[in-house]
Parts: structure tokens; sequence; C-alpha cells
């Protein structure tokens, strides 16, 4: 009980001060260990409703971690240690007792390559709702409808929906995977570097489909490409070496960067 | 010097091809030897006569193969009903539970198993499998047994083929990539799910050569069942019952009894049926393996 009455008085000093700023995941202090090295140092944060939150930095300074942190995929690597903060929707995701399947499927996670599951295109999506309990066949396909048309997938391939969904180009495995993360009906979509892999009209594709998708999810996204920040992003975090250097408002960081490292980083990348 | 390096190189591949070509000669080769010598036997007796019939008299001219086919068979697909279960999930447990070290670990112990020569299993099995089915296991299932019986064949060829199939399904469950077990853990799934869905379906093919080269191995084993079965020329009626494989046939009797006529001849297409029932089984393997591709 206490602790919905203190996440609502949280959100109403927060919709005062920032209005339509509304926090979905709020880092606290979060440290991650590998074995020695530290990889995530003291990150706090946080991720506003609606928006795409970009992640950016060079490689191997966290950003990866830092996502799969979001959905506990950490579980799967037991040389991390972490320790710190997480709250989704006002709840700890590192709570012993949360159940880690329902705090993933509030995640849809797209990975820099796509991975269709060893199964048909209608089954990729199916697979989701099946893990969520729904099995009504009417259901089960009027949402791989929707969904592949969210990602505007469906004229392509609504002839061969049983086929092997490893036929598809790379490009539209990429969509097909974000569409099986929506058919959960996630709130955050976790992106690492989703097109980095693709070629360009496929990246912009699926740029095009998130910055239409932000107004029904919040959108995180590991990137190491500029121009993709500036184009999508809202909100900016720039980590560096593990830590958050700085972060704010998309124009607020690209026009105005207070630290050296963020300077040089905007320049050499342009 | 150029002229050298382009003549290496077009030689180099030659080389490769006639490699090649030796390889696959060599089943041709054998195959057509071995019709070419159990040919006398096929000219006085059918074909049918000699896979179907059940009787096994050579002094009397009589050569029935089918109690040796059942044998061979049925002791192979019991091996495996065993030992596919524990290397599926022992497999599982060592690429997605263990810790690291306890693969490390794992792999000289297997490679120890596999190095171990079939004779030392064949004493194992006389030693210690032999008895326990005799007087343990077979009265369990109210059933008379002296112990040298297809089970106790099929329990040795199980731990022989445990290596060989062991290894390679390790290899096949290594090489899924975990960004896959990310996606589906990601969309909800519990680790069980996602083994279960994902994984096998990712590794079926793999899975399913692991199979197959574990019955092709298992099938043409010799000395170990030899030492267990018990060798009697028999139709078993249960797994407690004696039998007597295409194998161990050939081996027990090649160079002796030779004034028998044909008998000679009785081995060698003893011999071919083996090798065809090992080409059958390769391509019904092949063909679910295609067909679990499509997928």
């Amino acid at each position: 009980m206490p602790s919905t009455i203190e996440l609502k008085q949280e959100t109403e000093v927060k919709v005062e001060s920032i209005p339509a700023h509304v926090p979905i995941v709020k880092i606290d202090k979060l440290n991650v260990y590998s074995k020695g090295t530290h990889i995530l140092k003291d990150v706090s944060t946080v991720i506003p409703k609606n928006k795409i939150t970009v992640l950016l930095g060079p490689s191997g300074c966290g950003k990866t971690t830092l996502l799969k942190c979001l959905n506990r995929l950490t579980d799967l690597y037991p040389d991390l240690k972490i320790n710190g903060s997480i709250k989704i929707d006002g709840e700890d995701i590192f709570d012993a007792g949360r159940d880690i399947t329902t705090i993933r499927q509030k995640m849809g996670l797209l990975l820099q390559r796509p991975y269709p599951l060893p199964m048909s295109i209608y089954d990729n999506i199916a697979y989701g709702l099946k893990l969520k309990g729904i099995r009504k066949k009417k259901i089960v396909n009027a949402k791989v409808e929707k969904h592949l048309k969210e990602v505007a997938l469906w004229d392509e391939v609504k002839d061969r929906l049983k086929t092997s969904a490893q036929r598809l180009s790379i490009g539209q495995q990429q969509r097909l995977c974000l569409a099986r993360g929506l058919a959960v009906e996630p709130e955050i979509i976790l992106a690492d570097e989703p097109s980095s892999a693709l070629d360009p009209i496929s990246s912009k594709v699926i740029d095009e489909e998130f910055l239409r998708l932000k107004s029904d999810y919040t959108i995180i996204l590991v990137t190491h490409s500029l121009r993709q920040a500036k184009r999508l992003g809202d909100n900016i975090i720039f980590m560096y070496y593990g830590e958050i250097v700085e972060s704010g408002p998309a124009e607020q960081v690209f026009e105005n960067p207070q630290s050296k490292i963020l300077q040089e980083y905007l320049r050499v990348g342009h | 010097m150029i002229l050298s390096r382009k003549l290496k190189d077009s030689i180099s591949s030659k080389w490769m091809l006639a490699c090649l070509s030796f390889c696959l000669l060599l089943p041709l080769a054998i195959g057509s030897g071995l019709v070419l010598k159990s040919l006398p036997l096929l000219q006085s007796h059918s074909l049918k006569e000699l896979i179907f019939s059940e009787d096994w008299f050579p002094s009397d001219n009589q050569f029935g193969f089918w109690p040796f086919i059942v044998t061979s068979v049925w002791v192979t697909v019991l091996a495996l009903i065993i030992s596919i279960p524990l290397c599926l999930l022992s497999s599982i447990y060592l690429t997605q539970f263990a810790p690291k070290w306890v693969l490390k670990f794992m792999r000289p112990v297997i490679d120890i198993l596999a190095g171990i020569p079939s004779v030392v299993y064949g004493v194992w099995g006389l030693l210690v499998i032999v008895p326990l089915v005799g007087d343990k296991i077979a009265p369990l299932f109210h059933q008379d047994s002296l112990g040298y019986s297809l089970l106790a064949g099929a329990i040795v060829l199980a731990v022989m083929s445990i290596p060989y199939i062991l290894n390679m399904l390790l290899e096949v469950f290594r090489q899924i990539p975990v960004e896959l077990g990310e996606a589906s853990l990601s969309l909800g799934a519990t680790k069980w799910e996602t083994i279960k869905h994902i994984f096998i379906r990712k590794g079926s093919s793999g899975i399913l050569s692991a199979f197959g080269l574990g019955f092709s191995k298992a099938l043409g084993e010799t000395i170990a069942v030899l030492m267990v079965i018990g060798n009697v020329p028999q139709i078993p009626q249960s797994m407690f019952d004696s039998g007597y494989t295409l194998p161990g046939l050939i081996a027990n009797n090649y160079g002796e009894m030779m004034s028998i006529p044909s008998y000679d001849s009785a081995l060698m297409f003893g011999a071919l049926l083996l090798f065809v029932i090992i080409v059958i089984i390769n391509i019904i393997f092949r063909y679910i393996i295609y067909k679990s591709e499509l997928i």
C-alpha cells in the first residue's frame, strides 16, 4: 500500500514540474560488475513516457548492458553482479518476488540483427500471444494481421504466412521481429542498434516506424550513430565508460553540450 | 614465378578433387565387392527366402537372415531409446544451465568414454550388465533370463553411443545464438519454454543427424554386443531373450566352417544386408532432416 501512495505523489510532482514527461522507467544508482570490471557506474536516470530516448555513446560504453538490465536479460550471464534499482511503473524489477516473464512482456526487444524464431512468419507473432495464454484462432489471426500491418509488412507476406521466417530478407526479418515484440503489447520498446545491419532503405523504414510508434509506446534506442540519434531522439542519454556523462532533451544536449567528451563526439561525428 | 604459382594453384584443386572422389568411390567399391562375393548365394537362393526366412541351418544349405536382421535392428533401437533422452537432457543441461567449468570438465570425460575400446565395454557388460539383467531386472518383469539378452546388449550399446551422440548434441546447442534465446525470453517465455519451442526446433536437423549417426554406429557395433547378447540365431520374443546380430554373426564365423558350401558367400551377404540397412536408415534420416529444415 505505501508504495502506491509514494508513486502517486512522485508522479504528481513530476507532472507539475515538467508536464507531458511522465517517467515510465526510473533507474537509481545502478552498478554492474563483471569479473572485476565495473561496467555501469552509479547510473541514475529517468526515462519519459511516449518519447524516444536515445542511449548514445561509443562502442563498449555500457549502453547495451544498460538496455539488457531493463528486462533482466542480464540474468543469463551469471558473471554479472548488479546492484541498485530499476523501477518500471513504480515497481522494482529486481524484487525477488517479481515474475520475470510479466516484466519482460512489458518490453519488446529489437536486437542488432534480426533473430526470427525458427518457425513460420505467422507463428513468430503467435508465439508471444500463446505465451500470454491467447489461443483462440480468431483473436490470434486478427492480432497477427494487425501487428504485421503496424510494421508495414502485411502486404509483403500475407500470401505466405505459413512459410519459414528465415526466408524473408533481412530488412523484412527485422520488421517481423518488431511486430513480434509489439504483439505482446508492451509499454516499452528496447532497441539495440536495430538498423545497424540493415540497408539504408530498410533502416529508414524502421526509423519511420519508431516515429509513428512513439505515440503508443516508450522507445529506448541504443545507437552510436549521431545521425540516427538526431533524427529520432527526443531525449538523449550520453554515456562514456559506463557513466552517464550528459542527459536531457535532444535540443539541449546537441545544441549546448556541457562536457568536453560530448563536444568531441559531436564534432568528430559530423 | 607467376607461372609456378598458377600451376600450383591449378594442381592443388585437382588433388583435392582426387581425394574427394576416392572418398566417394569407397562406399561404392565396398558395396559392389559385397554384391560380387554374395552372388553365389543369390544364385542358389531367392532374395525373399534369404531375407525373410527364419531357418538358419548352414549345414543344410538353409540361410534365413530374418532373426539376425530383427535382433540387430531391435537391439539398436532399444539402445537409442535408452541413450537419446540421456544425451538430449545432459546436453541441454550442460549448455544452458551448468556453469562453464562443468562443460569444460565434461569434454575430456566424453573423449575418454569415446576412446575406451569396445572390448572393454564388452567385458564390463559381461561382468556387470549380464548378471544385473538376469538376477535383478528380468525378475522385476516376471521373466526368466540368463542375462545374455537384447536388453544387456542394448544397455552396453547405449553407454557406448553416449559419447558420440552427446558430443554432437553439445555442438548443436552451442551453435544456437544467444540472441535467439534472448528474443524468446523477452517475449515472456520461461527458460524451459525457450528450450522446448526454440532451441530444440532450431537444432532439430543437427539433433536428428546426431541420432542418425548414433543409429549407424550402434547397428555396426560388433564385439561388445557379441559378448553379452547370447548369440542364438532366433527371433527374440522379448528383450530378455538372447539374439544374434549381423555383425556378430560375421565376426564369429568368418574364416571358420568354410567347409560348408556357400557359407563364405552367406556371410558376405550378411555384410551386404548390414550395408543396405545403414544406407536405408541414412536416407530416411536425410529425408526427415530435409523436411525439418523446410520449417
